[in-house]
């Protein structure tokens, strides 16, 4: 199967040099991840443990706020408990009592550190191991960071999974993990086009509940569904899982390598991989012709967001046919997004990090006809004049694979649309 | 250590951010871990502000920690001079910088800007929001205003509107209409709209302030009285009464003639006294969301809608005192908390008729099936409207009728429910007829209607009752007709008289 090797292109922008830049970072911080993660694992509390700041980032990121009690607080750090340590660490234990009092149905409890709580050092691994002995077996305690100061946004998920791979069962058998958080739509399209493929033991991870978790061992292969899992990729890996290595499930072309590198990995036939993928694909083709024909020869400009610019980037310019201007992204784990760098075309500056106010200035000169950024930058462009696509939707709407390739698509051409049906 | 799962108010530097950007050629460098930039999307997307809020953040990282993060600030500072060009720049620290101490306000004087740099203090593990905006406010009148010379004509200082806050906005556009009919001059609005020069230079020449949110401007007028000699109004002119209790506070300080100020703007008191207000009387209203804005709310639904306050409470501790007194001259408990469990508890045990809160509270009614209107921050994006919609004032007043009736059922339609309440598509549960969102409830109604469809085929009309159903009012008609049927089955019968017709109208009335 040399699919990837034809479709190699003349020079990929895995070898330009990156663009690197210190200043103002205009991203949300990796408590954000908790938005959607509480969400997605329902037998699940997240506490963070950190200032106001955090509980009203928490309430301002899920924007038109959650009705129900949500399964996520803050446990506010005091005065007092900045004083001393031994203090902080049994006001964290009484608040976890009050609060498994009350949540009874709370299976995982995840202790998540912040900025304020990384700089007093106050030891959440230490709190998680304590409480989870007192609490087992009804309740599991453990603890990850998505303190600013070492996480951008989506690297709270991973942080998150990768405090999970430690406690995962072991197994001999020969299984297939789907690595990151989807929407549920997309999580059932892929376990059955998987199924499908004849590939029996297929699991997700994060399960949507602590007694489906995936098992791990020599014999399991995963793959990610989303490109900022590095360090969970890493953690699995340690476990001894092999890392099934592709582009990543964004629209057709993607779908299909993606969808190709399991079936490589697990031996299946070209032709019951065509069987199996060719009704979906052409769906995704044709939903995508349209958009293509509006998006073909637009340029586009990412400020960094997610990490899943530069993926995003190779959907755009290969499947919709739009330019790109810049890419940038909060961090690059080449060996992660290697395959999607590889097939995006040499051209667009590829950066890194942050100034924002220099970043700015090099989007206004360049005039791209759509800008992909955060909600503090997308009204303040367009005012300027700049359509622009606010890239947390990204994170939050199903958009992966075959039947979400159109409504990917889509979600750019939406802003540009509305630009041209808009009289006033 | 408090548990917290929503807040009312963010932390005390979202409060200078409020302030500062509200502000003209004012830059606010704020030291602050990556991260803390969220706040900006509070202005770009609740607010629909179009440009960035005027904010640097150092956006330090664990790395920089290990290294100098006072650099990073200086040089954050210097970007900012530069790039920005400010009248002044205001520095402080988020909660994380608080903890590594680097000082912000001793970095910024060492820059030797050649502009005034105010260097603000907020304890980010004690105090909260309001806090934060009030000291901010403060601590830059206090280093700007400079003694001056009044203006000759009548004039005053409006103070405390300021970004993020709930229909400021508006509200200074009508306090100024409700001033100029005074005969009265606008010397400075600050901090919306005033740019540092203006705060320096004119500040001290009006005769006196309005303190329209005693929790952003009570802090700088008290001040301001102090230093420069300048009364300032305790009436916030929320409401009819309140409105002509401010224009009598100004008239007796000043010896004006109390003309009878009344405005042909306002509608609201007809609106009130008219007949299809009367369903309003006694309805009971429970009464959430900072102190300013619930003292005028409490007044207004007492006084002025005919309704029965029958709770109260702040989240705003700064305030506690004033809604405890004002419970206590109601006979109500008050209720003091930033805890909104504690709120929806309240809620629940007293069931209101009507909540007048927050945007928190909007939940607390969609959870409990409770109709709520917006009163105070925080606030949802629909709260900030497009059109002229102040809360001060005459048109203030109108406003809030408009806003307080709308999730209510309107007037005969209450009395139709009433009689017929037990009906599938016109009862209580489907809510009021001019608002969507039932349409769960409306899947429901049609199996039920297949199922009515069915079980009552067999029913006869006699000639007299159908002649009489025919009396009804057509819009109701179907409604008794279908009532009336479902009553005769439940009682087993299977035709219906005249009799029968006001014995199931008897039974569904309340």
């Amino acid at each position: 199967m040399n699919i990837s090797s034809s479709l190699k292109i003349k020079q990929g922008c895995n070898n330009v040099p990156i663009l690197k830049e210190k200043g103002q970072n205009e991203v949300f911080c990796g408590l954000t991840g908790i938005i959607w993660l509480h969400r997605k694992i329902q037998d699940a509390f997240f506490l963070v443990v950190g200032s106001r700041t955090c509980a009203h980032l928490l309430q301002s990121a899920a924007g038109v706020m959650i009705f129900a009690e949500p399964r996520f607080g803050t446990a506010i750090l005091e005065e007092k408990d900045l004083a001393g340590m031994a203090d902080a660490q049994d006001e964290l234990d009484l608040q976890v009592e009050k609060l498994l009092e009350r949540r009874p149905e709370i299976k995982q409890l995840f202790l998540v550190g912040s900025c304020p709580s990384e700089v007093i050092k106050l030891d959440l691994s230490k709190a998680a191991e304590r409480l989870t002995l007192k609490y087992a077996p009804n309740v599991r305690v453990l603890s990850y960071s998505g303190s600013g100061i070492e996480t951008t946004f989506t690297q709270g998920e991973d942080a998150c999974l990768a405090s999970i791979v430690p406690t995962l069962d072991d197994t001999s058998q020969e299984e297939l993990i789907l690595v990151g958080a989807l929407p549920d739509i997309v999580e059932d399209q892929f376990l059955s086009l998987i199924g499908k493929l004849g590939i029996k033991k297929v699991t997700s991870f994060p399960s949507r509940t602590k007694n489906k978790a995936p098992k791990v061992g020599k014999n399991v292969k995963f793959i990610l569904c989303q490109p900022f899992l590095g360090d969970t990729c890493e953690a699995l890996e340690k476990r001894g899982a092999y890392h099934i290595k592709a582009s990543f499930p964004f629209g057709e072309e993607g779908t299909t390598l993606w969808l190709k590198a399991i079936a490589k990995a697990f031996n299946v036939g070209e032709n019951k991989f065509d069987e199996v993928t060719n009704g979906p694909r052409s769906r995704a083709t044709k939903a995508l012709e349209k958009i293509k024909q509006k998006l073909s020869g637009k340029s586009v400009f990412f400020f960094p967001d997610s990490q899943l610019e530069i993926p995003l980037a190779r959907f755009l310019v290969r499947e919709c046919g739009m330019k790109a201007v810049e890419v940038g992204s909060p961090y690059i784990n080449k060996k992660i997004v290697l395959s999607d760098m590889e097939l995006l075309p040499e051209g667009p500056i590829i950066s890194e990090g942050q100034d924002v106010d220099l970043q700015i200035e090099r989007c206004k000169a360049n005039k791209p006809d759509l800008t992909i950024c955060g909600m503090g930058l997308a009204n303040p462009l367009e005012a300027e004049g700049l359509a622009t696509k606010w890239s947390i939707e990204l994170v939050f709407s199903p958009v992966h694979g075959y039947e979400q390739a159109g409504d990917l698509g889509a979600l750019f051409y939406r802003p540009i649309k509305r630009r041209e049906v808009l009289q006033i | 250590m408090k548990l917290s799962v929503w807040t009312y108010e963010g932390p005390p530097h979202v409060g200078a951010m409020r302030v500062v950007t509200a502000m003209q050629n004012t830059h606010y460098v704020l030291h602050a871990p990556q991260g803390d930039t969220y706040a900006d999307l509070l202005f770009t997307m609740i607010e629909r502000k179009n440009s960035r809020p005027p904010v640097t953040y150092t956006t330090f990282k664990a790395r920089d920690l290990g290294s100098d993060t006072s650099e990073i600030f200086k040089k954050a500072c210097k970007d900012a001079y530069d790039r920005f060009k400010p009248q002044a720049l205001v520095v402080g620290a988020s909660c994380t910088a608080e903890l590594i101490q680097d000082d912000p306000g001793g970095l910024a004087e060492a820059l030797n800007l050649s502009i005034p740099t105010i260097p603000l203090e907020l304890p980010s593990y004690q105090r909260k929001e309001n806090y934060g905006a009030s000291e901010t406010f403060y601590q830059i009148v206090r280093k700007l205003a400079k003694k001056s010379n009044k203006t000759d004509q009548l004039s005053c200082n409006i103070l405390g509107p300021a970004s993020l806050g709930f229909r400021h906005r508006d509200d200074i556009i009508e306090i100024k209409k409700i001033l100029n009919d005074m005969g009265i001059d606008i010397n400075l609005i600050a901090p919306m709209g005033a740019s540092p020069e203006d705060i320096q230079v004119k500040t001290a020449k009006a005769h006196f302030n309005v303190m329209l949110y005693p929790e952003v401007a009570e802090t700088t007028c008290r001040y301001l009285e102090k230093e420069f000699n300048q009364p300032y109004t305790k009436t916030i002119p929320i409401g009819i009464g309140a409105t002509k209790e401010f224009i009598k506070e100004i008239s007796d300080i000043f010896g004006l003639k109390t003309n009878n100020h009344y405005s042909e703007r306002l509608r609201a008191d007809w609106w009130s006294k008219s007949i299809d207000s009367t369903y309003f009387t006694g309805k009971r209203v429970y009464v959430f969301g900072d102190a300013t804005h619930v003292k005028s709310s409490v007044k207004i639904a007492n006084e002025e809608m005919g309704f029965e306050v029958v709770g109260l409470g702040c989240y705003n501790r700064e305030f506690a005192r004033d809604i405890r007194s004002l419970g206590k001259e109601l006979n109500l408990d008050s209720l003091i908390t930033e805890d909104y469990l504690e709120v929806e508890a309240e809620i629940q045990r007293l069931q209101p008729e009507l909540i007048l809160g927050t945007q928190m509270e909007r939940h607390i009614g969609k959870r409990l099936g409770i109709p709520c209107a917006v009163i105070s921050a925080p606030f949802h994006v629909q709260d900030h409207p497009a059109r002229y919609s102040p809360q001060v004032g005459w048109e203030g007043a109108n406003v809030i009728f408009d806003t307080w009736v709308h999730p209510l059922v309107m007037g005969l339609e209450e009395h139709l429910l009433h009689m017929f309440r037990e009906d599938f598509e016109f009862n209580d549960s489907a809510g009021p007829s001019h608002l969507g969102g039932h349409s769960n409830h409306d899947i429901n109604i049609n199996e039920k209607r297949k199922e009515n469809i069915n079980n009552i085929e067999e029913i006869i009309w006699e000639k007299e009752a159908e002649l009489e159903l025919k009396k009804i009012p057509f819009f109701v008609r179907g409604k008794a007709r279908r009532n009336t049927e479902t009553f005769a089955k439940d009682k087993g019968l299977n035709s219906i008289s005249t009799e029968i017709l006001y014995e199931a109208k008897a039974h569904y009335a309340r």
